[in-house]
């Protein structure tokens, strides 16, 4: 096994021989070939890999948004193929926050009403709803953008208030593709700070990126191209607050 | 709950955020609705106004007329109820009071007369017995006494519309007008109780003694009365009809299998009939009109399945987010329910509104009534047309996966 020995006994998710394949018409396309992976809880994993190389296809597998054509995903143990719609959505909506490559935010909704909608889901009060993403809004630095709707707001704004949806119900897992894709430095470094944070807290961080500098803010890097797992790396965190700071 | 009431927020945002739409999806259905509406208050109105006019009858009154069933009449036979009749029912039968004759001599066909003018009128011959329950009753002079009938006076009580129609003086009393080639005398003018809606003229009438009618009919046989009578019991008209109807048998010597040659009618029956004619009227017409909701619905079917199809990015967001389907569900066929229901609503007030409006312009409508079954049926059924026809497309939307809404275009 590739995967480097887990600090846990039991890995929180470990992907085997996870393949997926696409039907284009005729042909068929790759974008997953056998990938093994065991993410452990409480690590810090970077996904770095050229643009087509599956990243974005396994961060869905491991977000429970799709299944894998082949082999098997356990999460906490559990084989996700088994379980029904409503159990995925209670892991989607509990144990795991998106940040999304394209944001996806809710067009019609404000940046506060988008941050609100995952705790909809959870049966949150209203007012404390409005609390706790007002919270999280204030945290990425958009406290005074709360009524502006995504297409009122900067594409690095929009990824804040995407970063704000994805932490504002603090789940266990976070899955962030290209979180810092559109933010200048300084705001990067903040929001690499923040998962710091989030991840000496204890909370699971996943992340892709194309650029080596934020990877090496993981403990781990795992290395994709062409749908396989290349390289697995464990390494030194570099302390994003104190990176930050000097 | 918190879910439910976020789903109705957001059923109304995604309604307010395509205003136009929603209205004109909804077009046929406040259409619907407001005909349904519009047409039942209206019926309704006319019912309440008629049940009015019939309860001037007296809630205990019973009418006995001469009728024919068609067998018979083909049979060669006639029908009548004589002043004989009228002896045995006061004479045999018990619990009843005010029994009076009424003889219709002519209805708005006989011609009266006052110095140069003339006009058609009805002529009834009766008893002192006949106003009764105050529904009748002379504003002038008085009306026909037992003395008038004892000695065939030639006297009138005459219905307003004929001073008007005739140029009497304001103050009728002691004038003569002219009746079948006879001088009667006007001895009381009747109370004015207006048409029967808006279209028969009921103060366009003379009352005379029934004797002196009886010698002006001039017939050998005896005269085709009808019979005017008040049970004392309102429980007991059962009871007195069957009385009645026995002595009217043996008077009229019908074999048993035969069938009756008169009928006994109730103010309260005639009622109750009129206004269950109405309410079905009104609920066949509802039925009909129910049809053209049927249409509304497969409008808000289809766009909803255009939302649905519109919004897919949106649902995949929800789903990634930890929607379940059922949250999903609800959500879409909450905005089916509502924005039929909102069709239903905008239809009730528009429907009232042209009720409102034909009573205004037209005078035969005394008034709309809208009764709350109407209101809740037609809620109700929006209601209903909306959940019906929104199933499917939040079916649709339920079952999209999430990962290829995420990435529909
Ligand atoms: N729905 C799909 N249908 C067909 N092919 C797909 C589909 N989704 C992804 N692919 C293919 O799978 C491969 C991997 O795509 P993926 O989005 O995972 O790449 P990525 O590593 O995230 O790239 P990027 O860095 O550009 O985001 C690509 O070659 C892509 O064309
Ligand atoms: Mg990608």
């Amino acid at each position: 096994m590739s995967a480097a020995p887990a600090t846990d006994t039991a890995p929180l998710l470990e992907l085997r021989g996870v393949g997926k394949r696409y039907r284009m018409g005729e042909t068929d396309v790759d974008a997953l070939r056998g990938v093994d992976l065991a993410i452990a809880r409480n690590e810090y994993v970077a996904f770095i890999g050229p643009s087509g190389s599956g990243k974005t296809t396994l961060m869905n597998i491991i977000g429970c948004l799709d299944r894998p054509s082949s082999g098997s995903y356990l999460l906490n143990g559990q084989r996700v193929a088994d379980l029904d719609d409503n159990a995925l959505a209670r892991i989607r909506n509990r144990e795991i926050g998106f940040v999304f490559q394209n944001f996806n935010l809710l067009g019609r909704a404000d940046a506060l009403h988008n941050v609100m909608q995952p705790l909809v889901y959870r049966g949150v009060k209203l007012r404390e709803r409005r609390l706790m993403a007002t919270a999280a809004l204030a945290d990425v630095g958009l406290g005074d953008r709360l009524d502006h709707r995504p297409n009122q707001l900067s594409g690095g704004q929009r990824q804040r208030v995407a970063i704000a949806r994805a932490l504002v119900g603090k789940p266990s897992i976070l899955l962030a593709d290209e979180p810092t894709g559109n933010l200048d430095s300084t705001t990067a470094r903040e929001i690499l700070a923040m998962f710091a944070a989030l991840h000496r807290a204890g909370n699971t961080i996943i992340l892709v990126t194309h650029d080596a500098e934020v990877a090496a803010h993981a403990e781990r890097t795992v290395a994709i191209r062409d749908g396989q797992v290349i390289s697995d790396t464990r390494h030194m965190a570099e302390d994003a607050a104190h990176g930050a700071a000097g | 709950m918190a879910r439910l009431a976020e789903a109705l927020r957001a059923a109304i945002g995604a309604i307010r955020a395509h205003l136009l739409r929603a209205a004109l999806t909804v077009l046929g259905m406040v259409i619907g609705v407001a005909a349904v509406i519009a047409v039942v208050a209206l019926l309704q109105g006319f019912g309440q106004s008629i049940t009015q006019q019939f309860r001037n009858l007296g809630a205990n009154g019973l009418v006995i007329m001469a009728y024919l069933p068609e067998k018979a009449a083909l049979e060669g036979k006639t029908a009548r109820i004589t002043p004989d009749d009228l002896l045995a029912i006061r004479q045999r039968v018990a619990g009843v009071r005010d029994v009076v004759p009424l003889l219709p001599l002519a209805q708005f066909s006989a011609t009266v007369r006052y110095g140069n003018r003339s006009s058609n009128t009805s002529v009834n011959g009766t008893t002192s017995g006949f106003p009764r329950n105050g529904a009748r009753y002379p504003v002038q002079g008085r009306f026909v006494v037992a003395g008038d009938d004892t000695t065939r006076r030639p006297v009138a009580v005459i219905g307003q519309t004929l001073i008007k129609d005739l140029h009497l003086p304001a103050d009728p009393e002691g004038h003569f007008i002219q009746l079948f080639g006879t001088w009667f005398k006007v001895v009381g003018v009747l109370n004015k109780v207006g048409s029967l809606v808006g279209l028969i003229d009921r103060d366009n009438l003379i009352y005379i003694p029934y004797t002196t009618a009886v010698s002006l009919g001039g017939t050998v046989t005896a005269p085709n009365i009808v019979i005017q009578l008040d049970v004392d019991n309102a429980r007991a008209i059962k009871p007195v009809e069957a009385r009645i109807t026995a002595v009217l048998r043996r008077q009229h010597h019908l074999r048993p299998g035969e069938e009756d040659d008169f009928k006994i009618q109730s103010a309260a029956e005639l009622t109750k009939a009129l206004t269950r004619a109405l309410d079905s009227a009104s609920l066949i017409l509802g039925a009909i009109v129910g049809i053209s909701l049927l249409v509304g619905g497969v409008g808000i079917m289809n766009i909803m399945l255009v939302s649905v199809t519109e919004r897919t990015r949106e649902i995949g967001i929800h789903k990634s987010l930890g929607a379940t389907r059922a949250d999903i569900l609800l959500q879409f066929l909450l905005e089916a329910v509502l924005l039929s229901l909102l069709g239903g609503l905008v239809g009730l007030a528009l429907g009232y509104g042209i009720g409102k409006l034909v009573v205004h312009l037209v005078p035969a409508f005394a008034g709309a009534i809208v009764p709350g079954w109407t209101i809740a049926l037609s809620l109700g059924f929006t209601a209903a047309v909306g959940l019906v026809f929104g199933i499917t497309p939040a079916a649709k939307a339920a079952a999209l996966d999430p990962i290829e809404a995420l990435r529909y275009e």
